[in-house]
């Protein structure tokens, strides 16, 4: 199947700002559905609300674009009732982890078969550049105009505590990694969350004095490393990339399966 | 002083001066300027008052819940779907009599996705014990704000002023802002009767019985009802302080020798008056009554207004789903059993979703119903989106 074959083309142009980072995580699931070769039918994409929800808009699949922070909530349902299809949940920052930080837990303690990407661009976009729970601590937004006391959340630490049993971090700048993340994602059977570091010039860049949507990309580049590389144990600080785990553990629709098995015996 | 400004600032600018102490809110197109702008001023050392910046409206809700319970003045704004998150507190509030104030920049709801006006959001609200004000204008919504507080205060009622979204919030108009000392000279400093304290301890919102609880719905109501009084008397204070009428129960315009009456509420009624200005020079009587406080509902108002008047159209944003015009409904309620058969009220349905509502919609409204009565009817329709099966 084309690349095309999967967009709705009807919906472009697309609302996202020049130089946004989603259109690239966009593109990488794209590929990745592509070279799975999953047909547009077997696929349902649910989302919340957000500049990243608005993918679910541009791609030909089952979409759902519901409530702000509760995509998770949804899919889990419509995972449940038709446990064959694949839901794949793109969310933003504020969306997965602020306003919907509770569905995000216990999706993730569930295990249920659902791939979650967290497109994490530190800042609420589509409402001006308020800061999210992502933005982390000194970092400035039209609602800390003298820079952010909240600490940030590490979504991959959140995510393996609450045990998820797929737990990933990627770039938009990691174009190929990303894509060959989310194909490992959407194969793997129980919760995935894929962290998807995306820039947003617009207020993050413009706010934090980021430089251009290539600067912040750049950044990307220098600033992150593969897992348990040689430059990160030089550089603490450095930013991992790659799979932090990938392990089985029954999956929440097979084990409620067989709770209705149970149930029904004798009857 | 007259100042060229954003409906959004004039109306954050205006919550300053009333030297809120606690304002807790999550970013909400189309409100999110509001409460951005507080921060500033917050920011700024301009006013003292925790600004708390929450993960959702539930929990922006809950703060200001909890600050009013704690004897804070506090303030809170929304729209659409971020009311209908707050609505398991927004109940709460009422139930325990809290004088909380709160923005709703009016809105469609979900789904489908609409970030555009109407007042759906704010109507489906209106059972739940709050005030409801109108506003008609950017200096009306900023003004309300703080007959609001002294409303709120004076009744231990919570009060939402409602301004149409984008229309109001971030259209820019000539706004008289009064000083600082004026406001200050018209609010006195919030003296919380019903707190939490730890010198008398006492339980807010605990478990009500059968025994009890049909009589708290029965007192929240009748305070709801006797709150008009409240209402009338600080709007006529306002005038009074601030050279301007703002508020109150109802107004009119052109109404005395109106064949026809348009009911309606919120930014519409400015086109609405235009039109009844062409229509005067045409040598046509049409007249307006325009809702203020629809909740709670200026019924006897209403109805003394309306003495003689045969013909009234009422033209609303928002919608009751299989019942009709939500309005409409209320307004026909206004009138006794004897009158009610010999009056025509027509019902209209326009705007839904931040469709535009012109003059031409509204000369085409009052041309159909001086023809005859229209029971209900959305205005604009376009028939070419709707499956025929659906018509």
């Amino acid at each position: 199947m084309a690349i095309k074959d999967y967009i709705r083309e009807r919906f472009f142009p697309h609302i996202w700002c020049p130089g946004c980072g989603h259109g690239t995580v966009m593109n990488s699931l794209l590929r990745a559905l592509e070279s799975l070769g999953m047909s547009r039918n077997e696929i349902v994409m649910v989302s919340g609300i957000g500049c990243s929800s608005r993918i679910s808009g541009y791609v030909d699949f089952h979409t759902l674009h519901t409530i702000h922070g509760r995509a998770l909530a949804f899919a889990t349902g419509v995972k449940l009732s038709r446990p064959e299809l694949n839901l794949i949940v793109p969310m933003g920052d504020g969306d997965a982890l602020a306003i919907g930080g509770n569905h995000f837990i216990h999706a993730a303690r569930r295990n249920i078969d659902i791939t979650a990407i967290v497109m994490n661009n530190r800042i609420y976009g589509m409402t001006g550049g308020q800061f999210s729970p992502l933005s982390g601590y000194g970092t400035m937004a039209t609602t800390a105009p003298y820079s952010n006391i909240d600490h940030a959340f590490d979504t991959v630490e959140l995510a393996i505590a609450a045990g998820a049993t797929f737990v990933a971090r990627s770039t938009s700048y990691h174009v190929k990694q990303l894509s060959k993340i989310l194909r490992d994602a959407i194969l793997h059977e129980g919760f995935s969350v894929v962290e998807v570091l995306s820039q947003c010039p617009t207020y993050f860049g413009r706010k934090n004095r980021a430089g251009s949507a290539v600067d912040m990309m750049e950044q990307y580049k220098n600033d992150t490393t593969p897992i348990g590389s040689k430059a990160k144990k030089e550089n603490p600080d450095l930013i991992e990339r790659g799979i932090f785990v990938q392990k089985e553990m029954p999956e929440y629709c097979r084990e409620y399966d067989k709770i209705i098995e149970k149930a029904m015996k004798g009857n | 002083m007259l100042k060229q400004i954003e409906g959004s600032f004039a109306v954050a600018e205006m919550v300053a001066m009333c030297r809120p102490n606690v304002i807790s809110a999550y970013p909400i197109t189309p409100q999110t300027h509001i409460v951005e702008e507080l921060s500033v001023i917050v920011g700024k050392g301009q006013l003292d008052a925790e600004f708390v910046n929450v993960e959702s409206e539930f929990s922006a809700a809950s703060v200001v819940l909890g600050a009013s319970a704690a004897g804070a003045r506090a303030y809170t704004a929304t729209s659409s779907q971020g009311l209908l998150l707050m609505s398991e507190v927004v109940y709460c509030i009422a139930g325990m009599r809290l004088p909380i104030v709160m923005t709703c920049a009016n809105r469609a709801i979900s789904a489908p996705l609409s970030i555009w006006n109407d007042q759906q959001d704010s109507m489906a609200l209106r059972d739940a014990g709050w005030i409801q004000l109108h506003a008609e204008d950017n200096q009306e919504a900023s003004d309300l704000h703080v007959q609001a507080f002294k409303i709120a205060e004076k009744t231990s009622l919570p009060v939402m002023v409602c301004m149409d979204g984008f229309i109001l919030t971030h259209a820019f108009e000539p706004v008289d802002l009064p000083e600082p000392k004026e406001v200050d000279a018209f609010l006195p400093p919030f003296k919380p009767t019903n707190i939490v304290d730890p010198r008398w301890p006492r339980g807010i919102g605990l478990f009500a019985d059968p025994r009890f609880y049909h009589e708290t719905r029965y007192i929240l109501h009748r305070a709801m009802e006797k709150s008009g009084k409240t209402i009338k008397a600080v709007s006529a204070e306002f005038a009074k302080s601030f050279g301007r009428e703002s508020g109150g129960f109802i107004k009119t315009y052109n109404l005395k020798d109106a064949d026809l009456v348009i009911i309606s509420m919120g930014s519409v009624v400015g086109t609405i008056k235009d039109l009844i200005d062409e229509f005067a020079e045409e040598g046509k009587k049409v007249g307006l009554l325009q809702i203020c406080s629809y909740r709670p509902f200026p019924r006897k108002e209403i109805y003394d207004a309306l003495k003689g008047k045969m013909n009234i159209v009422v033209l609303e944003k928002s919608i009751s789903l299989g019942r009709g015009g939500i309005l409409a409904s209320d307004v026909r309620w206004s009138f006794p059993r004897a009158d009610k058969k010999d009056r025509n009220i027509s019902s209209f349905i326009a705007g839904l979703g931040g469709r535009n509502i012109t003059k031409d919609d509204l000369r085409y409204m009052v041309e159909k119903v001086k023809k005859e009565p229209v029971e209900l009817e959305f205005l604009g329709l376009n028939k070419d989106l709707i499956a025929k099966k659906d018509l």
